[in-house]
């Protein structure tokens, strides 16, 4: 290469100056020991590409545009809702702007300025809370989830269970969420709670005011009035300005938008805690207030529509919850439930929330069907479809929390494989 | 943390309301949902007896807001309708999405008895669609409740107390459960027995090895 004094003045070696006569000899333009230099650099010096400068400072971020997740609106109704992606989420929080919606009367507009929560019923002092006055009082975090009590009846259609469900459309109800809010005890002790009262009406602020009658219990024991949800504000679909939290029970209890709270003596007996949201069993009986979500989980990866493109190894990924309280074990089977093996949980396992778990597995190109149980720190473990079936049978229209199957063929595609067990 | 007792003491509540003696279940005491403290928690020692915060609600924004009518009566407001003039409100904003006799659809069918009054919808699938207000809902005053929040879906809370007494007393003659005459009132609707009264027994799931 060239010295590395100062060019013009310094001697060239004589083998660049050869090279570089050589080369440019059709040029004819080397007369001087500086033309030669010149010429050289210019031969030697890389291509310049320059960077394309980035985005400034902005005030709302934006996704990746290779990653742009999106809830399925699976109603397209007044009464509706859309299903969050499961599959293209990682960790256990869900973002709020893919939270699931189940709504009844579509989502309200409501002015936090005139927002108020009445409380009322069977209490000393009758008051009324502005939402300032909400966050004035000391406030609680709670990571915990979500979930519609509908959630994975798309799996529970016994022998006629399609194959192409992604985890989105079985369980695309359940979300994960750090919520802020006050805890509803408190709020109960500022109006005093009378002596003989042991249930509460929530009602919502929406256009049906969609109304659930709560134990009182439940109220003390964690119950939430909250208005914050990862970070921010509670999303409109997620009860802006203020919701009841009920962690651990079912999605529809959890009332939205919530605008008022009559303390009672008896369950109102509203149309979704009779009509709805109750639980026919084969005995000719239909459970009611089956508030607790039961145990369950799911892969989310390796799922429909996902191929696996070779053999190898793998790692099993998904998600398990309970209502009832933390999960204690996840078991992973690739043989259609002849062998377990134990999944790791991915910390934090929380009480009431989804808890990742991971299980690595070899796939040698056999036909394979995955399957996932999930175990609660109460020792229930997440059934299998048949044991379902045999207590509330085909008509059962919520809580179907049982094992969920995926199976992988000789070419890789995965599909929903709930009926090869069956 | 959550007692048995207050399991059970719920489980009683649950039975006055149902009207069932409910047998406790076994091992109710774990996780069940329903369980737990009916007193308050204390709160922390530091904390004041009252933060101050809030408004004394007057009675007449209660009254305003307070819509909830119970299967004990209370809650329902003054007024009164006709099995005859419930088929002009039912005509007039129902017919559209219930069907002319409330077994057509395409939204949910409203009209409809079992054989026997039996309760057949666990066994199968397709039988979801026979639980109508004659055959599945267990109280009278929900349909006053529930129509009153949210129907008719494209205008709820445009009905009168008269027309929602109307309505309800039309759909329960349309199941067969009050004669043709029937008024409907404050009154008479908590009287009605509901044929699926006693299917509904509370929860019985608490967690545990026990699949429910």
């Amino acid at each position: 290469m060239t010295g590395s004094g100062t060019p013009g003045d310094t001697p060239i070696s004589r083998r660049a100056l050869l090279g570089a006569l050589g080369s440019v000899a059709a040029v004819g333009v080397v007369r001087t020991r500086r033309d030669a230099v010149d010429l050289l650099a210019a031969q030697t010096a890389p291509t310049r590409i320059p960077r394309a400068v980035g985005r400034l400072p902005s005030a709302l971020g934006d996704r990746a545009p290779g990653e742009q997740p999106r809830r399925l609106v699976s109603t397209p109704a007044l009464s509706g809702s859309s299903l969050t992606p499961l599959q293209d989420l990682e960790g256990i929080i869900t973002p709020a702007d893919l939270h699931f919606e189940r709504h009844h009367g579509g989502v309200p507009a409501i002015d936090p300025e005139s927002y108020t929560l009445l409380i009322h019923g069977m209490v000393e002092r009758p008051m009324t809370f502005t939402l300032r006055d909400l966050k004035r009082f000391p406030a609680v975090s709670r990571i915990c989830f979500l979930e519609c009590s509908g959630n994975g009846r798309r799996a529970y259609l016994g022998g006629d269970i399609p194959t192409d469900l992604t985890p989105q459309l079985i369980d695309g109800m359940v979300c994960t969420s750090e919520w802020i809010g006050v805890p509803l005890a408190t709020l109960l002790r500022e109006v005093g709670v009378r002596p003989g009262a042991t249930w509460l009406l929530a009602e919502g602020g929406d256009a049906v005011l969609m109304a659930r009658s709560v134990p009182l219990a439940k109220a003390y024991e964690d119950a939430m009035v909250a208005w914050g949800q990862n970070g921010e504000a509670i999303r409109p679909e997620q009860g802006y300005p203020a919701r009841l939290l009920l962690p651990g029970w079912e999605g529809n209890a959890n009332v939205k938008w919530i605008r008022r709270i009559e303390v009672t003596d008896a369950p109102v007996m509203t149309r979704d805690e009779t009509s709805k949201y109750t639980d026919v069993l084969l005995d000719g009986t239909a459970r009611q207030f089956s508030f607790v979500m039961d145990a369950k989980s799911i892969i989310t990866f390796p799922a429909y529509p996902y191929a696996l493109p070779d053999r190898g190894w793998w790692e099993i990924r998904g998600l398990a919850w309970s209502g009832r309280g933390r999960i204690s074990r996840v078991e992973v089977s690739g043989d259609g439930g002849r062998t377990w093996s134990e999944a790791e949980l991915q910390a934090p396992v929380l009480p009431q929330c989804t808890t990742r778990f991971r299980s690595l597995w070899q796939w040698n190109g056999a036909e394979s069907l995955l399957l996932s149980r999930a175990t609660d720190e109460t020792g229930y473990l997440q059934p299998t479809l048949q044991a379902l079936l045999s207590v509330r049978g085909e008509g059962s229209n919520y809580h179907a929390n049982h094992i969920r199957a995926w199976k992988v063929a000789r070419d890789g595609a995965v599909t929903f494989g709930l009926g090869e067990l069956l | 943390m959550s007692g048995r007792r207050a399991g059970l003491g719920l489980l009683a509540v649950m039975a006055a309301c149902t009207g069932r003696q409910a047998d406790p279940p076994a091992g109710a005491a774990a996780g069940t949902a329903t369980t737990g403290p009916v007193a308050a928690p204390a709160a922390p020692g530091h904390w004041p007896a009252s933060f101050g915060l809030g408004q004394a609600a007057p009675a007449a924004r209660i009254a305003a807001l307070d819509v909830d009518a119970r299967p004990d009566g209370r809650g329902l407001p003054p007024g009164r309708g006709s099995v005859a003039e419930g088929e002009l409100v039912y005509r007039a904003h129902c017919a559209l999405c219930h069907g002319a006799t409330g077994t057509e659809g395409p939204q949910t069918v409203l009209v409809g008895r079992e054989p026997g009054d039996s309760f057949p919808f666990a066994r199968a699938r397709a039988n979801r669609a026979r639980q109508t207000v004659g055959s599945y809902w267990p109280y009278a005053t929900t349909i006053f409740d529930y129509v009153n929040r949210a129907m008719p879906q494209n205008a709820p809370g445009a009905l009168s107390a008269d027309e929602l007494y109307a309505v309800t007393a039309y759909v329960l003659f349309l199941n067969e459960i009050v004669p043709r005459d029937a008024v409907m009132d404050a009154t008479t609707l908590p009287r009605i027995r509901m044929p699926s009264r006693e299917r509904f027994v509370p929860d019985d799931r608490t967690g545990g090895p026990v699949v429910r």
